[in-house]
């Protein structure tokens, strides 16, 4: 048996631990500041009316105490652990009254999906490609693929991002400039709807598709060039086997297993998104938002998005434990 | 071409490396062959060309590495005239190799059983699920391993059951040729002496013969019928093993032998003194001469060739040359 309970149950608790800490964190980094979001969104709203009325002290308290900030640190502390085990991550304040779960509800599945079907293509692509140009039967011709590769794996995503709005959307204009879906549209689960958002999510997809395979396809050339001088790759050689075995079943399947690794870190980041990607392209995720909360200040917003990616973080590690022995007999829990 | 019995014939073979530091001549026109059953011991300090050797009855050299000329003869093909899927074919069903690191080489992603399995798929026997089965368990219990082991992965098994395990594989499609490439270097003794009998034991029931490749010589005397002496990339003594233990030709293989530890002269250790040439030209006098004792004066100047000097007994040497020329 390859995953005994108590091990899982270990598992289990170790990402409970996690999460906890996380939310702890999130709790007292805010109380370490002496600065007071509430009475700085007050504040700011006041002067843009031009002077602060008499009352204002007595309107921050009465915001903190609608908020709970006027109990003990220790109560509130209860009350915020409570709130997060429900997910209940708080209002937004630049957005009140909305909720962070319901900002961050909004923007994830955006992020989720841009961001797992290019870190899929990008790692299938890139790790088969990496594959190739090592093997030693493949064509030598792959050979000059290792340069642009490498230059593409060098350029950040959203330098492509530009390069690519630049003239595919602003010079040729085939495609949109950015934005989730075109002004005007309501979402639905209509043909027409689907259709735009995947015009609309190419460039992001393409940016990051190019940037992020050169560096798959380099490591996987690295670990296959390792691999094909193995004794196993020699013995399996003489067996006799067709090249195209001795290709996935012996050099591929052995050389995959770092780069398996290396997609549990990257898919943990799915729920972060690439927030310059989607920056540049107005591309309504998690990323736009939070680069949009650090620059309103909204505390909760942020703690709430921060959490949000610990918790996908530790996720994403609970389930690559439980991969793993599938993947490499020579892991096993017991 | 190849009416004489001979299972296998080398023919002249010529292997060299392309480097970028020159060409290294890795085999110069060695020539030997096997009779059905036989076994041949192939002995020779590291870097004097076995396991190029080896690596080249199975059609495995790769760039830059390359066979500049010869002939390899499995009954009546030559293997180095045939097409890369050809060659695959023979690899493994009718010329096997047991290998030299037994530790690192099975695939550690794979059950013994798959790694055993997939050479009967890909060799097209046309044999059903059960079949291959039982030639599975057929060929885990020549090698006398428990039949619970095709399940297994290899980092489960201990070396001397990887190297078994080995054997099976080498052995399961009842090859012609086993080309056993120092099966038993990474082994301790007493699993030495279990695997080479149960190699010994294969080999008679089959009637393969077999090339053990290997540098001890006590392994040898024991084992095969024939000893091939390679010094440099060339063939220098091929003969008996009674005859070359007892009164070796070659000046090489007698310094080789008598370097052997005994147990009447405790304490004194006979090395041959010098080091291998750097095989990076054809040479034009004999490989040997700076190392060798009893160098004459056309041992600088000829290279010798791979003669019949005693019934049964070849050797390339000029001392028992002279009175041909």
């Amino acid at each position: 048996m390859r995953y005994p309970p108590a091990f899982v149950l270990k598992r289990l608790i170790l990402l409970l631990m996690i999460v906890w800490t996380a939310a702890t964190l999130n709790f007292f980094i805010p109380k370490l500041t002496p600065r007071n979001p509430l009475r700085e969104k007050l504040l700011e709203d006041a002067s843009r009316g031009g002077y602060i009325p008499p009352g204002f002290n007595e309107m921050v308290q009465g915001y903190e105490k609608k908020f709970g900030l006027d109990q003990p640190v220790w109560k509130q502390y209860l009350t915020y652990m409570g709130d997060m085990a429900r997910f209940d991550l708080g209002y937004s304040i630049s957005n009140f009254p909305k909720t962070v779960g319901e900002l961050i509800g909004e923007a994830i599945p955006w992020t989720i999906g841009l961001l797992t079907v290019t870190t899929a293509l990008a790692f299938l692509i890139g790790t088969l490609l990496g594959a190739l140009i090592a093997w030693s039967r493949s064509p030598s011709w792959l050979n000059y693929l290792v340069a642009p590769l490498l230059t593409l794996s060098a350029i950040p995503f959203y330098l492509l991002a530009l390069i690519l709005i630049y003239f595919v959307a602003f010079q040729w204009k085939l495609l949109p400039l950015g934005g989730g879906y075109s002004f005007g549209i309501v979402p639905s689960f209509s043909a027409a709807f689907i259709f735009d958002v995947m015009k609309h999510a190419i460039l992001p997809a393409l940016s990051i598709i190019l940037a992020s395979t050169g560096g798959w396809a380099i490591g996987m050339r690295g670990m296959m060039v390792t691999v094909q001088g193995e004794d196993y790759m020699t013995f399996a050689e003489a067996k006799g086997l067709k090249p195209r075995r001795l290709f996935f079943r012996y050099a591929v399947r052995n050389a995959l297993l770092p780069q398996v690794t290396g997609l549990a870190l990257s898919l943990s980041f799915i729920v972060s998104g690439s927030v310059l990607v989607e920056l540049v392209f107005g591309f309504p995720g998690i990323g736009t938002l939070l680069a949009r909360s650090v620059g309103q200040l909204d505390y909760f917003l942020i703690y709430g998005i921060v959490f949000i990616i610990i918790v996908a973080i530790g996720v994403a590690m609970f389930i690559m434990d439980m991969i793993y022995p599938l993947l490499d007999p020579r892991i096993s829990y017991e | 071409m190849n009416d004489n019995g001979y299972v296998l014939r080398v023919e002249n073979l010529d292997v060299q490396y392309h480097t970028d530091a020159g060409t290294v001549y890795a085999n110069s026109q060695v020539s030997f062959n096997l009779k059905p059953g036989e076994r041949l011991g192939l002995v020779g300090e590291s870097g004097s060309g076995k396991s190029t050797l080896a690596l080249a009855i199975l059609g495995m050299i790769k760039p830059p590495g390359r066979i500049g000329g010869g002939e390899i003869w499995l009954e009546n093909t030559d293997l180095v005239k045939l097409p890369e899927e050809a060659i695959r074919q023979v690899r493994g069903r009718q010329v096997s190799m047991i290998p030299q690191g037994a530790m690192n080489s099975l695939n550690p992603v794979a059950r013994i059983k798959d790694q055993l399995i997939d050479g009967m798929i890909d060799h097209e026997l046309g044999l059903s699920r059960s079949e291959m089965n039982r030639m599975v368990r057929e060929a885990l219990e020549a090698v006398e391993l428990d039949p619970q082991v095709a399940q297994m992965y290899p980092h489960e098994l201990s070396g001397g059951m990887k190297q078994r395990a080995c054997i099976a594989i080498a052995i399961a499609m009842n090859p012609k040729v086993i080309i056993a490439d120092e099966p038993t270097s990474a082994l301790d003794v007493v699993t030495q002496r279990q695997v080479m009998q149960t190699i010994g034991h294969l080999q008679a029931q089959l009637g393969s013969a077999v090339i053990l490749i290997g540098h001890d010589m006590g392994l040898m005397a024991q084992f095969v019928d024939r000893i091939a002496v390679m010094y440099a990339g060339k063939l220098v003594e091929l003969g008996s093993v009674k005859d070359t233990f007892t009164h070796p030709m070659h000046p090489y293989t007698q310094m080789l032998i008598s370097s052997l530890p005994r147990l009447e002269n405790k304490g004194t250790f006979n090395g041959i003194p010098g080091i291998t040439p750097l095989l990076r030209e054809i040479p034009t006098d004999c490989v040997f001469n700076s190392r060798c004792p009893q160098a004459i004066p056309i041992c600088m100047q000829r290279v010798p060739k791979l003669l019949e000097h005693r019934p049964n007994q070849w050797a390339a040497c000029h001392l028992y040359q002279s009175e041909e020329n």
